[in-house]
């Protein structure tokens, strides 16, 4: 566990994520905008779909983000709780911020997409009702990291078990479309297969690494803000100890 | 020191048990909603266990190619729907959707009436798997893959 280990120390972490932090945010925000301006304006309109299979460059990448943030919550929750890694509590708070916009854009954007297409905005299949459960989760989460990280050091050891119990959704979210009949399609794009055309599927894996270098840039920035916060804190308390001693 | 367990690895154990419980409790839930979560019953399972005339359900599959007719009052449609095992007409007034053709998917929200049609009051269309451009349709295959090699 050496390399997991030398990242225990904030600074050695400081010293990696500072540099990083606003090169991913660039390049993740002008590939997410050259990518959404060859898909709104140049990719082809779909054979039965027409104009409104753009909204898939924002949808698929906010979906797969969305997901990707639970389970990134769920591998720091387990290293947290097993090897009580001071950095794994912090990146799963900071992680919940994105996964939950990225969840609620995917319903969003999967809404407005339904409604020309299947001529609903909103149906309860289980596609749909699994992830608008992943978004709720993340709220919570959202919440109970806070109240935790309000109570002081060790505490986070409930979001932590919460993080990893919420997971059981993410295999759920993906299979819902295999398991179930459901109004949603199944996965267009699986291992080595893709039943998307090539200015399509393009399109999308660019837009998709464009999104997950912006969801990274983020983590680390917000990581950063909550050591920030949490060193101001700790000086506020030694500072009021000091005075109380005088 | 080898006969005490590191507490690292005693918690590593215990998290790993819960997690492979936690794995298996939400894999035997989802078998368990296997029927109930489906959203809508295919005309297989229609033909094997037909619904009560007056409980409403959801019909999904394939509207068969050539069996959308228009009746004489100009807005109510007639077609079949298919899944490869069983076929089950639905009649449905009002404006369909879009998506709504023949050879694709379509769900019926509806009853079954006592001839056996399913009379729809709303209709789905469902999309598949595959993202096609418009101009690409007519295409076989082979001739798209050839088109797509030249412009690349």
């Amino acid at each position: 566990m050496a390399p997991m280990h030398a990242f225990a120390n904030p600074a050695r972490f400081l010293r990696l994520a500072r540099p990083l932090t606003a090169p991913l945010l660039i390049v993740g925000g002008l590939l997410v905008a050259a990518s959404l301006w060859w898909g709104l304006v140049h990719a082809p309109a779909e054979r039965l779909q027409g104009d409104s299979v753009r909204i898939l460059f924002i949808h698929v990448p906010a979906a797969w983000l969305g997901m990707g943030g639970w389970t990134a919550i769920a591998v720091a929750s387990f290293v947290e709780l097993v090897w009580r890694h001071p950095l794994a509590g912090i990146g799963a708070r900071a992680a919940a911020v994105p996964g939950a916009f990225f969840a609620l854009l995917c319903l969003v954007t999967g809404s407005i997409w339904g409604r020309p297409a299947w001529g609903t905005w909103w149906v309860w299949d289980g596609r749909l009702t699994s992830m608008l459960v992943l978004f709720f989760l993340y709220l919570s989460y959202l919440a109970l990291a806070d109240a935790a990280s309000k109570d002081g050091d060790g505490q986070s050891r409930i979001p932590a078990i919460f993080g990893l119990v919420g997971a059981v959704n993410i295999p759920i979210i993906h299979y819902s479309v295999l398991w179930w009949n459901s109004l949603h399609q199944p996965p267009s794009i699986t291992l080595g297969k893709s039943e998307m055309a090539p200015e399509f599927l393009w399109t999308l894996l660019a837009a998709t690494v464009g999104f997950s270098l912006l969801f990274g840039g983020v983590v680390l920035a917000r990581m950063r803000m909550i050591l920030a916060d949490n060193q101001a804190e700790a000086r506020l308390r030694r500072r009021a100890m000091e005075a109380a001693d005088a | 020191m080898s006969e005490f367990v590191k507490p690292k690895h005693q918690r590593l154990v215990l998290v790993l048990i819960a997690v492979v419980a936690l794995i298996g409790a939400g894999l035997l839930a989802a078998w368990a909603l296997r029927s109930q979560a489906s959203y809508f019953y295919l005309p297989a399972d229609i033909a094997a266990d037909p619904p009560a005339p007056d409980r409403a359900v959801r019909l999904g599959g394939m509207v068969e190619g050539g069996s959308i007719k228009t009746a004489a009052d100009g807005v109510t449609i007639q077609f079949v729907v298919g899944d490869g095992k069983a076929r089950v007409p639905v009649s449905f007034k009002g404006i369909a959707p879009d998506l709504f053709q023949e050879g694709s998917g379509v769900v019926a929200e509806g009853k079954l009436g006592a001839d056996g049609t399913f009379i729809a009051d709303n209709l789905l269309a469902k999309h598949d798997e595959k993202y096609v451009p418009r101009e690409m349709k007519d295409m076989t295959e082979a001739q798209a893959r050839a088109a797509v090699a030249e412009t690349q």
